[in-house]
């Protein structure tokens, strides 16, 4: 069994927009005589588009048709149709996302996008994106170690913190490139409110400076990036437009009209300095739309439970047991998950939810029973609501915890690992029905934030 | 037995003299006897059970450069890595756990499952033409059959052409069937009530062979025969089951109309989730009247 999905990313950066092309290759890992085991075994690019600057027509309005026009050239050029789009990623990310028009921008170009991609604006799941992208995760299980990845834009850092190849913070900061952008006489053009608090040392607009008058501020800049690197951290991953300059800077720094040919070089001497050891991504500039196209999915376990569920699910909320809730008897457990989602309810009204659990190791069919019913009975008032229950367990549990649960619409899927406060999506069943397409969204986890304020999560 | 084949068995017991002759016992005196490691210590306590260790998280080569490292690749693999050495041999602990490991095996070959489990899940106890676990393991084809009065036995068990004959039996591992078999077969029950499908009791086979379920089909003409059978156990798990499922089992029906999934245990595929799947599986043969490589 071999089945391919192909799957788009598109980038609307503060600086770039790009898009990508990719095969995914879904097998069955297990041998024929074993329980099914589907994985992703390829991520292939087969299509990269030119990296077009994002069409604007202020600073704070995006060129809506601008970028509907580059997106409809690229599909041409890679020879791809709509209907042909199976999953992937629309991504309007940096300081973009924050212009009044991003959630119009997604919509005009829903048309090119396929049922099961993630349109969405805002860092969390940009800065897992470009790390991904940029291969830091798995820099990290390989040599078994803590990466930073920072990916470094026009308008913002994505900072994303992997251990052993597994995420364990990501962080957004309002540093780029494009903060300041000169004509080709290096007179000020564009300066970003975000330097507004380093306003002593910032050039002013229409100010004709060199490059040793910005040292204050790529100073300033760089003392934000370097003081965001945790203890113990002391391997830094790089991606961006502004990584590429780290190791090749342009001749002319006004190439590219911004200061990110002063920045990357700034940068790497600071962080050598401190006596980290920076490694560059396998992709820089195109690392976050590479991540959308190619890394964005994930496939459940291969034993799922699936009734009469009207897919794509999409943005549903994750509500997670403790280890100790989940132990519980039938009763105690239907108690948490009521409550559970009855707090949710206070909040937003009883919209449909995933619940998670982590499972049992290899549990008595007894003890899936005592399991099911709890479920079942805590979230019965999701029928009422007309919705249904989605239980996403880590262990592999998922079609005997279905089939003994019972009722539809149930969806019970495993093999996906989600915190409290995840978004899931999750597409209508591919490899012969037996595995699920997901995209966990993760949010940011850290409250510290230095040098940059938390910006809200934004899904369009 | 025929002149050949007494020499055969002259031969071989021959070459078995030879190859033990080969590798002499070193001899090691008393005194020269130097442990390099103080071992364990009965004194105010018990000795650790050796088989209750999980290999996977056991590394015990000294001064590792990464052993976290190489604990999350053991993690991986039931294969005995990092097992360290003593000079160019297995340390005592290494070589006691393989011991033991393979006395388990041998053990849940030619143990019993017990009177009280089978009773205890109210399965229908039965038994091939084998006398006892000698023949069993000598002659494979009595461990396919069975005698008129089992026959009849079966038949009025079962009645005439149900959809499925759900079996268990002990193969040749009866400590995985103990293991897995109550918590398989019950997720597999519920599962396939959930699709409707009403099962008959289920049959136990003692001195079980796979072939059985084709004399089942045979005699009952059952749909799909589902059996449980405990797996030639190795030496990492002598717990690990099988489910043998046969659309239109009959006498003489080819191996590749099977559908087998194995590695039925703690560490594999759970009892349960595996359960789970077989109800589906069933009820896809049931649906496409096949199985095996016809299913594909």
């Amino acid at each position: 069994m071999r089945e391919q999905l192909t799957s788009v990313g598109i980038d609307i950066g503060t600086s770039t927009t790009q898009l990508v092309v990719s095969t995914l290759t879904l097998e069955n890992r297990a041998s024929p005589f074993t329980v099914p085991r589907v994985a992703i075994t390829d991520r292939e690019i087969v299509y990269r588009s030119a990296i077009h600057f994002t069409p604007l027509l202020s600073d704070t309005v995006i060129d809506a048709a601008g970028v509907r026009a580059i997106v409809a050239e690229e599909y041409r050029k890679a020879g791809l149709r709509r209907e042909e789009v199976e999953t992937g990623a629309v991504i309007i990310t940096g300081e973009t996302a924050r212009k009044e028009n991003a959630r119009a921008v997604l919509s005009a170009l829903s048309e090119f996008a396929g049922d099961f991609v993630v349109a969405t604006a805002g860092p969390d799941l940009e800065s897992i994106l470009a790390a991904r992208g940029a291969g830091a995760d798995e820099y990290s299980r390989e040599r078994r170690c803590k990466v930073l990845h920072f990916d470094i834009g026009g308008g913002t850092s994505n900072l994303a913190l992997y251990e052993n190849g597994v995420l364990l913070d990501t962080d957004c900061l309002d540093i780029g490139g494009r903060l300041l952008k000169l004509d080709d006489q290096g007179r000020v053009v564009y300066r970003s409110p975000v330097l507004e608090p380093w306003s002593s040392f910032v050039p002013a607009l229409g100010q004709k400076v060199e490059a040793a008058d910005l040292a204050p501020l790529l100073d300033a800049m760089t003392e934000v990036l370097e003081k965001a690197v945790p203890e113990g951290v002391k391997v830094l991953s790089f991606s961006g437009g502004v990584a590429d300059c780290m190791w090749d800077p342009p001749q002319n720094w006004l190439t590219y009209g911004d200061i990110g040919p002063l920045l990357g070089p700034a940068l790497r001497r600071r962080l050598e300095g401190a006596g980290c050891e920076l490694v560059r991504g396998r992709e820089t500039i195109r690392a976050t739309v590479v991540g959308a196209g190619a890394h964005t999915v994930e496939v459940s376990g291969s034993t799922i439970h699936c009734r009469e569920v009207p897919f794509p699910l999409k943005n549903l909320p994750v509500l997670r047991l403790t280890e100790g809730e989940e132990r519980g008897d039938a009763a105690a457990l239907a108690a948490a998950v009521a409550k559970k989602l009855s707090r949710y309810a206070d909040q937003e009204g009883l919209c449909q939810v995933a619940l998670a659990l982590t499972g049992a190791a290899s549990p008595s069919y007894q003890r899936v029973t005592e399991l099911a019913r709890g479920l079942r009975a805590g979230l019965e008032p999701l029928y009422g609501a007309g919705h249904f229950p989605v239980v996403v367990v880590e262990r592999d549990m998922a079609k005997v915890l279905g089939q003994a649960m019972g009722g539809s619409p149930l969806l019970c899927l495993d093999g996906v690992s989600v915190r409290e406060g995840d978004y899931l999506d999750i597409g209508a069943p591919v490899a012969g029905g037996s595995v699920l397409p997901v995209v966990v969204k993760t949010l940011a986890f850290s409250n510290s934030v230095p040098g940059g304020e938390r910006r809200e999560r934004r899904d369009l | 037995m025929s002149v050949n084949e007494k020499e055969l068995r002259a031969l071989v017991e021959r070459m078995v003299a030879d190859l033990m002759g080969q590798a002499p016992t070193p001899q090691v005196k008393g005194a020269d006897y130097r442990p390099m490691e103080p071992g364990p210590s009965a004194e105010g306590g018990e000795l650790q059970d050796i088989a209750a260790i999980d290999l996977r998280r056991l590394y015990l080569v000294p001064n590792p450069k990464n052993g976290p490292a190489f604990l999350e690749l053991k993690a991986r693999t039931p294969a005995r890595l990092g097992m360290g050495r003593a000079g160019a041999r297995y340390k005592t602990e290494t070589m006691l756990r393989m011991r033991c490991d393979h006395a388990a095996a041998q053990d849940s070959v030619f143990s019993h499952v017990s009177e009280d489990f089978v009773k205890a899940q109210g399965y229908i106890p039965i038994h091939t033409l084998c006398k006892d676990k000698d023949e069993y393991l000598t002659r494979p084809d009595k461990g396919r059959r069975f005698d008129e009065e089992q026959q009849a036995l079966i038949q009025k068990t079962l009645g005439q052409a149900p959809k499925v004959a759900l079996v268990v039996g002990d193969g040749l591992s009866s400590a995985a069937i103990e293991a897995n078999a109550a918590d398989c077969m019950e997720a597999i029950r519920a599962g396939l009530k959930g699709f409707g499908i009403d099962a008959g009791p289920t049959l136990f086979v003692r001195y079980c062979r796979v072939g059985a379920s084709d004399h089942i089909g045979e005699l009952t003409g059952a749909e799909v025969v589902c059996m449980l059978v405990g797996e030639r156990p190795g030496l990492v798990t002598a717990e690990s089951m099988s489910a043998y499922l046969t659309y239109g089992a009959r006498i003489g029906i080819p191996e590749s109309k099977r559908t087998v999934i194995s590695n039925i245990h703690r560490q594999g595929t759970t009892a349960v989730e595996a359960g789970a799947h077989i109800a589906e599986l069933i009820k896809t043969m049931l649906e496409r009247k096949a199985s095996g490589i016809d299913l594909r």
